[in-house]
């Protein structure tokens, strides 16, 4: 119930962003959401795409350090309270976030949030047996290819 | 500007011999050198590989027949293989400066450390002390040999020394101060701290006694003496040596401060071409060599510093007849002098091989942006190291920080970078870029 990420490696440059971008148009990627953790000196990009494998062969071949990590997608209403109540679950579990993003699903009513954890398998069980709808890479295409 | 004017002063009369007394002089003393460094069986190795019956070797000329020594052949000897004398006539040992995993060892006997303070006096006479004078030491003490060294020379002298060692700059202000001390002895770009120190805290120049100071222990510049002079208001006067020939006194500046003479009665000096050994005319630039004359515990044989200089034999205003030697201006080697402290870049990526996951492709940039020298080392990212979780990322580079700070004892920027985008070499890498003597 994971779903792959593709992180990768920015050095703060003019234009490094854009070449990244560059590249995965060309090669008809298309990317569902995107986030940028930045420090001083270099930025963490993570992805989640249509083709993750492909995506970082590309990457790989210009030059870019890309890694492909785990996350777990949460599907949530996109209403007040959303995050919240997922936070809930995982902190009565003892799990902490590493790094989380979100984004809403082309109908509107609906969020999802992408979330790292310390203990991934934990935190999914977690979410599930609290019946959160826990997505993986088909049904989030589903929802976002609308 | 100084308002201090040192007259000129000279303290031996070997350092005014004339060149045929004083190259009659170097002969006898090699002579006896080279018969000493036959008790070290490194020496007898070498000569005996070379071809070189010790006899053989009468004239100052013959001396270029002899091999070269290097610093590897001296950490090949470690502790003491290079010891002419037996131990029970050591009187003190002292190492060089480098921080990292095997130093190199150097002892001196009463007589070695006799001639290396009246060294060290020679030039702090010729820049100015006088036995009246008062003289703070912030060098460190220890193993380097600039804190002992200049300490035993101001003795020598007849003045008085007061032995703060390094750091603490408010101390060392408030020792100035209250002491009225004359002179400073430390590093130039310790100095340049001292002075930022008072600047800042708006002591008034008069607070100070100073007239002028001596500066040993790294590389500086023409650039650096204007300011430091015009900040302090006083006279620098620059030094140079290295533990493994003697430690500072090997050379320094006269009154006339142009160019550093070489204590010749002391050492033989050659200039050679680096890559082809071969010695450089007069005046350019080169690869200081040095043969010690009158040491008893460890006598050394053309001994290559990786320091690049030129020498000026013409005769200096002040009568000494010594040769003198220009600042250092670089390595023939890739060693970089940090805050005093001498680092190699083998030693970065001898620290980056300890960190898993990272390249040994690094690039190091030093720089002196605020008075203080900030090192910058670029280490390539891989995929085994990189995550998408900042926290392992920060951990990272707080795993090469320390590697880092373990092998060299200095703190360094760590600064991740794409792959493949530092320069590869063929052959000799060129992985320092320093900003400080531009």
């Amino acid at each position: 119930m994971k779903l792959k990420q593709l992180s990768v490696f920015l050095e703060n440059k003019p234009g490094r962003l854009r070449e990244l971008c560059a590249l995965l148009a060309d090669n008809n990627i298309n990317m569902i959401t995107i986030s940028l953790a930045d420090t001083e000196q270099f930025g963490i990009l993570r992805l989640i795409v249509s083709d993750c494998e492909a995506a970082k062969n590309i990457l790989e071949e210009k030059g870019f350090v890309a890694k492909i990590t785990e996350v777990i997608a949460v599907e949530v209403n996109d209403e007040p309270g959303g995050l919240r109540d997922v936070l809930q679950v995982e902190e009565a579990a003892g799990i902490s976030v590493e790094y989380m993003y979100a984004f809403t699903i082309k109908s509107g009513e609906n969020a999802v949030l992408l979330f790292r954890f310390d203990d991934m398998d934990k935190a999914v069980d977690a979410l599930q047996s609290t019946g959160f709808k826990v997505l993986d890479s088909v049904a989030l295409f589903q929802r976002t290819d609308g | 500007m100084s308002k201090f004017v040192v007259e000129n002063r000279i303290r031996d009369k070997e350092e005014s011999l004339s060149r045929a007394e004083l190259e009659s002089l170097q002969t006898s003393r090699l002579r006896k050198t080279i018969e000493q460094v036959q008790q070290i069986p490194f020496y007898q190795k070498r000569f005996a590989e070379a071809g070189i019956a010790p006899g053989k070797i009468q004239t100052l000329d013959d001396l270029q027949r002899l091999p070269f020594t290097t610093k590897a052949d001296l950490r090949g000897e470690y502790p003491l293989g290079m010891l002419a004398v037996d131990k029970k006539d050591v009187a003190r040992y002292h190492g060089s400066s480098g921080t990292t995993g095997q130093p190199t060892m150097v002892a001196y006997t009463q007589n070695d450390l006799n001639m290396w303070s009246n060294l060290c006096a020679r030039f702090l006479t010729g820049g100015g002390l006088r036995p009246e004078h008062s003289v703070q030491i912030a060098f460190g003490y220890g193993l380097f040999t600039g804190g002992f060294g200049l300490h035993y020379g101001v003795e020598r002298v007849g003045a008085s020394v007061i032995p703060a060692a390094a750091g603490n700059t408010p101390k060392q202000i408030m020792l100035m101060m209250d002491m009225q001390v004359d002179a400073l002895v430390c590093t130039p770009s310790y100095a340049l701290n001292i002075s930022e120190f008072i600047i800042q805290n708006d002591i008034p120049r008069n607070a100070l006694n100073l007239k002028y100071a001596h500066f040993g222990g790294e590389p500086w510049t023409e650039d650096m003496r204007t300011r430091i002079e015009d900040e302090m208001g006083i006279l620098c006067f620059n030094n140079y040596g290295l533990s493994e020939v003697i430690g500072p006194g090997v050379s320094g500046e006269c009154a006339a401060r142009d160019g550093m003479h070489i204590a010749e009665d002391a050492f033989i000096v050659e200039c050679i071409n680096p890559d082809t050994l071969e010695p450089v005319d007069p005046g350019e630039e080169g690869e200081l060599v040095f043969t010690s004359l009158s040491k008893e515990a460890m006598p050394i044989i053309r001994y290559r510093t990786r320091d690049i200089a030129a020498l000026n034999p013409e005769p200096c205003i002040c009568g000494r007849t010594h040769v003198r030697m220009s600042r250092v201006t670089g390595r023939s080697d890739d060693m970089l002098i940090i805050k005093g402290v001498n680092v190699y870049p083998s030693q970065i990526e001898q620290a980056l091989l300890r960190v898993k996951g990272t390249a040994p492709h690094y690039q190091i940039e030093v720089d002196r942006p605020d008075r203080k020298d900030v090192v910058s080392v670029k280490v390539e990212m891989t995929e085994e190291s990189f995550s998408s979780s900042m926290k392992d990322m920060q951990e990272l580079k707080d795993r090469i920080d320390r590697a880092i700070q373990t092998i060299t004892g200095l703190r360094m920027n760590i600064e991740l970078v794409s792959p493949n985008t530092l320069e590869r070499f063929v052959g000799k890498a060129q992985r320092v870029v320093d900003h400080r003597c531009g």
